[in-house]
């Protein structure tokens, strides 16, 4: 019964996670039609954010929650601004371009950073259920997972903003034919994707070993389920991540951690290979 | 340039790399040597993905599964029969047939463009978790222990076929290396002329039409990605013949990367420029290795970025086609006091035809 | 049955894109060595009866058979080898290669049949005199003009030498010299095989037709004679935009 709890509890812990980093990627994908795979690197620009700040004694939700998303969002914005508008419908380049600028940013964070950095502690502490023990940290990120789905569907649902973007997304010439600039469109987009990708980076920092190079476990991760998820935002995204958590938890329950990913990256093979879509193509036709 | 000149061109250009390669150690020292055997080992990685990618419109971005299997099928046989003989046979059919493999499950399933790209990917990271986790005794191939982590040191370097007891000096190295470069290189070109070489090339310009006319875009890619990977498994077994050492971090997605810088800077879509942007990014690399004033990511991750934004073609096209703009404006002064017309059409080059 | 099976057939074919039925019910028949034109208006349903001919769509419903074939659903690279060739509506051809290259890549595939190389380079220069195209053979395809590149597609198709030939709007994009040459290709090869022609210029579907038939909202309207059909009043209501029988 313990036991069927704890690993309920990681199955939920490993779906949110995978939710937060992937939402990011997901806005961007879904309405523009970028890859992004720079994505790791965002994640790893808001896990550094929330940590500096944390060490120079920021308060460390405001961290996390506050710095680690502005942050990225701006560096999204300068992004968009001086690379990702010239590489529009050219998905391909704009794959590469973002490959090469993933590149740029671990290089910059080496020359400037070193190889390692100090983490912070994980907030909050644990508690027992029979012999096993875990965090509230989990329930913590299980929360935010929670809120960020909410708040996402929201704007795209009831904001002017969510309401020209799905506009633009489904017929850019239209949209501007009725006043609406696709450009700055996109330009909030891309932040707001970046914004979003900066949150995951600063509440996964105090679980996760901060260096220049931890984009580069995330990014195939949240590549796969973006894409195993489909074009849409919120019910793609969030189907592929409670399967592809599930897979991967019980996976690394009944082999071995390691094996647990590999487990996770066979599911996502086979599920592109069956539904080339993704999950939403198929299953959740028309919804956001 | 019209045909014959242009073979001449080309024939000349062979007979060039082949010199060079011969004259090579008499002017280098060893360690100069050793670092333009891995050069050339790496540009035939580059070729096997130049070849799918510029002439299949396969763009793999785990290129590398197939150079980190070719390496492992090589490190194993050779320690296993302490021959290199059936290894590099090996190092080229195992990879060959994974993509084979593979590639039936791609495309036959008609997954197209990101979506090969997330598989590639995804299989790549596969092989690198489970050669990682291979320490320990249980994980042995006959008398081939895969080392997880630690990789397999000591891996048996090239001898003379069939003759264990001849081990290569390093310039023979040299020449095996080299010349299976200019082999590749070669072989891949007699490849594009042949009608296979000229379907593939079709099936890329316009899958659709091709399919119209009864070719099957399915069984022509996979070729030639089955090809692209022995090619790769290929490099894999000179990779190791390099350095007697094979380990996980083959299969770094990192590495994956620098194959496609090398293309993107190269040029896409011929055979020269994957080799001429693998020697000039890995001397680059070397150097800044040296001097350790920048950082290798950055400068490589900028120059991509800087490549793909101004100079999409790469290098050798753009050197071409102002080769090929200067020659028309050079032929043009000379005929115009003749009062002769040129040509109507802007000097066309057929893909694939440096 | 006593009479001689159609060349192709198509019984119920029904295409439906979600809601919008694009193809209802079409119900069609061609014998051998006929030449049969198809008008109607746009989004009447033409092409994609084509794209379900040569494999690019499969039918939601029905049946198409060539030479007693069930073909619905094949891919188009089986179709195409059981000898149907198309020129579809945008001149699809391969602009990165030369004209002789086009030409070439259809005339092997054609000649594999036989297994002969030489067959091949006879039916490549055969067909650069046909189109007319021979002083451009080695010229890149995609620097060409609009109606070049037509000629470089129909060339293609030629070359195949498909057992029945469809041509989607051969004429558009070409001057009145080309569509009369156009036009007499077009009886030439009709001489040894089977074609249908989608066309809206009606001068040239009157140098060519035969039979016509009438596509609107995606069903057959109506087939008969070239005269017949450009008489009919409600062909004539479809084309000027009016409603059917208002």
């Amino acid at each position: 019964m313990d036991l069927a709890a704890i690993l309920a509890l990681n199955v939920v812990n490993g779906a949110a996670s995978l939710f937060l980093l992937c939402l990011g990627l997901a806005i961007i994908f879904g309405m523009m039609r970028i890859i992004n795979l720079a994505h790791g690197e965002f994640v790893m620009l808001g896990a550094y954010a929330a940590v500096i700040s944390a060490n120079a004694g920021v308060n460390i939700f405001v961290a996390m929650l506050v710095v680690a998303p502005l942050f990225v969002g701006l560096v999204g914005l300068v992004v968009e601004r001086c690379l990702i508008r010239f590489l529009y419908g050219r998905l391909v380049d704009s794959m590469l371009a973002t490959w090469g600028l993933s590149l740029l940013i671990v290089g910059l964070v080496t020359t400037i950073f070193g190889n390692t950095m100090q983490g912070v502690a994980t907030p909050f502490g644990g508690f027992s259920i029979g012999a096993y023990r875990t965090s509230w940290y989990t329930l913590f990120l299980l929360a935010v997972a929670l809120v960020m789905l909410v708040l996402i569907y929201a704007i795209l649902r009831y904001t002017r903003f969510g309401l020209i973007a799905r506009a633009v997304m489904q017929n850019p010439e239209m949209a501007a034919v009725l006043g609406v600039s696709p450009a700055r469109i996109y330009m909030a987009t891309f932040s707001l994707g970046a914004a979003v990708t900066g949150l995951a980076g600063g509440v996964l920092a105090p679980v996760s070993g901060i260096t220049p190079v931890m984009g580069g476990a995330y990014v195939a991760k949240a590549f796969i389920t973006v894409v195993g998820g489909g074009a849409a935002i919120i019910s793609g995204t969030s189907s592929a991540s409670a399967l592809f958590g599930l897979v991967n938890q019980l996976g690394a329950y009944l082999t071995t951690p390691v094996y647990g990913e590999v487990v996770l990256f066979l599911a996502a093979i086979v599920l592109i290979r069956l539904l080339p879509q993704g999950i939403s193509g198929r299953f959740f036709k028309g919804t956001i | 340039m019209n045909g014959p000149v242009k073979l001449t061109l080309q024939a000349l250009a062979i007979l060039a790399a082949c010199v060079a390669v011969a004259v090579m150690p008499s002017y280098v020292d060893l360690f100069q040597l050793m670092q333009f055997t891995l050069f050339c080992s790496m540009a035939v990685l580059a070729l096997s993905l130049g070849f799918i990618w510029g002439f299949g419109g396969i763009l793999s971005f785990g290129q590398t599964a197939f150079f980190g299997l070719g390496a492992y099928a090589y490190a194993v046989t050779a320690i296993n029969f302490q021959d290199s003989t059936p290894a590099i046979l090996l190092a080229v059919l195992v990879p060959a047939l994974f993509a084979l493999a593979l590639g039936y499950f791609v495309f036959y399933g008609r997954i197209s463009d990101v979506y090969l790209g997330v598989i590639t990917l995804t299989v790549t990271l596969i092989l690198f978790n489970v050669f990682n986790s291979t320490a320990g005794d249980a994980y042995a191939i006959g008398s081939a222990r895969l080392g997880g982590f630690n990789g397999m040191p000591a891996v048996p370097t090239f001898n003379m076929p069939f003759d264990p007891s001849s081990i290569l000096f390093p310039e023979q190295s040299w020449y095996v290396t080299g010349g299976a470069l200019i082999a590749v290189y070669l072989g891949l070109r007699l490849l594009l002329r042949s009608s296979f070489g000229r379907v593939a090339i079709a099936v890329r310009e316009n899958e659709t039409r091709a399919a119209l006319l009864g070719y099957d875009p399915r069984l022509v890619k996979l070729l030639v990605f089955v090809v692209g990977g022995g090619v790769a498994g290929l490099a894999g077994a000179l990779y190791v013949n390099w350095g007697a050492f094979v380990g996980p971090t083959i299969f770094a997605l990192s590495l994956s990367a620098e194959i496609i810088i090398w293309i993107c800077i190269g040029g896409l879509g011929t055979l020269i420029g994957p080799i001429v942007g693998c020697f000039l990014i890995e001397y680059l690399v070397s150097q800044i290795g040296t001097q350790q004033a920048f950082n290798a990511n950055l400068v490589l991750g900028a120059i991509l970025v800087v490549f793909v934004l101004l100079l999409p073609k790469g290098l050798v096209p753009t050197v071409r086609d102002l080769l090929l703009a200067a020659g028309r404006l050079a032929r043009e002064r000379n005929r115009r006091p003749a009062g002769e017309e040129t040509h109507a059409l802007p000097g066309g080059h057929p893909v694939g035809a440096e | 049955m006593a009479e001689i099976a159609p060349l192709l057939e198509t019984r119920n074919l029904t295409m439906r894109f979600g809601g919008v039925v694009a193809n209802d019910d079409v119900n069609f028949a061609l014998e051998e060595m006929e030449l049969r034109c198809l008008i109607g208006p746009n989004g009447a349903g033409k092409s994609t009866f084509f794209k379900m001919l040569t494999g690019q769509l499969t039918p939601t419903q029905g049946t198409i058979r060539f030479r007693t074939h069930p073909i619905a659903g094949n891919l188009p690279h089986q179709i195409a080898r059981l000898g149907i060739g198309i020129k579809t509506q945008i001149p699809n051809v391969f602009n990165g290669l030369s004209v002789r290259e086009n030409v070439w890549l259809a005339a092997a595939r054609a000649a594999r049949r036989e297994a002969s190389a030489k067959r091949a380079a006879a039916i490549v220069d055969e067909v650069l005199e046909r189109i007319r195209l021979g002083g451009l053979a080695e010229a890149i395809v995609g620097q060409l003009s609009h109606g070049q590149r037509q000629w470089v597609e129909i060339g293609t198709v030629l070359a195949a030498e498909p057992e029945l030939i469809l041509l989607d709007e051969p004429a558009a994009g070409m001057t009145d010299e080309e569509t009369a040459r156009t036009a007499e290709i077009i009886r030439e090869i009709n001489r040894t095989r089977a074609l249908i022609v989608v066309e809206h210029d009606m001068e040239f579907i009157k140098m060519i037709a035969k039979k016509v038939t009438v596509f609107h909202q995606g069903r057959i309207m109506m087939e008969d004679t070239v005269e017949a059909v450009l008489a009919d009043s409600r062909v004539r209501d479809v084309y000027l935009g009016k409603k059917v029988a208002a």
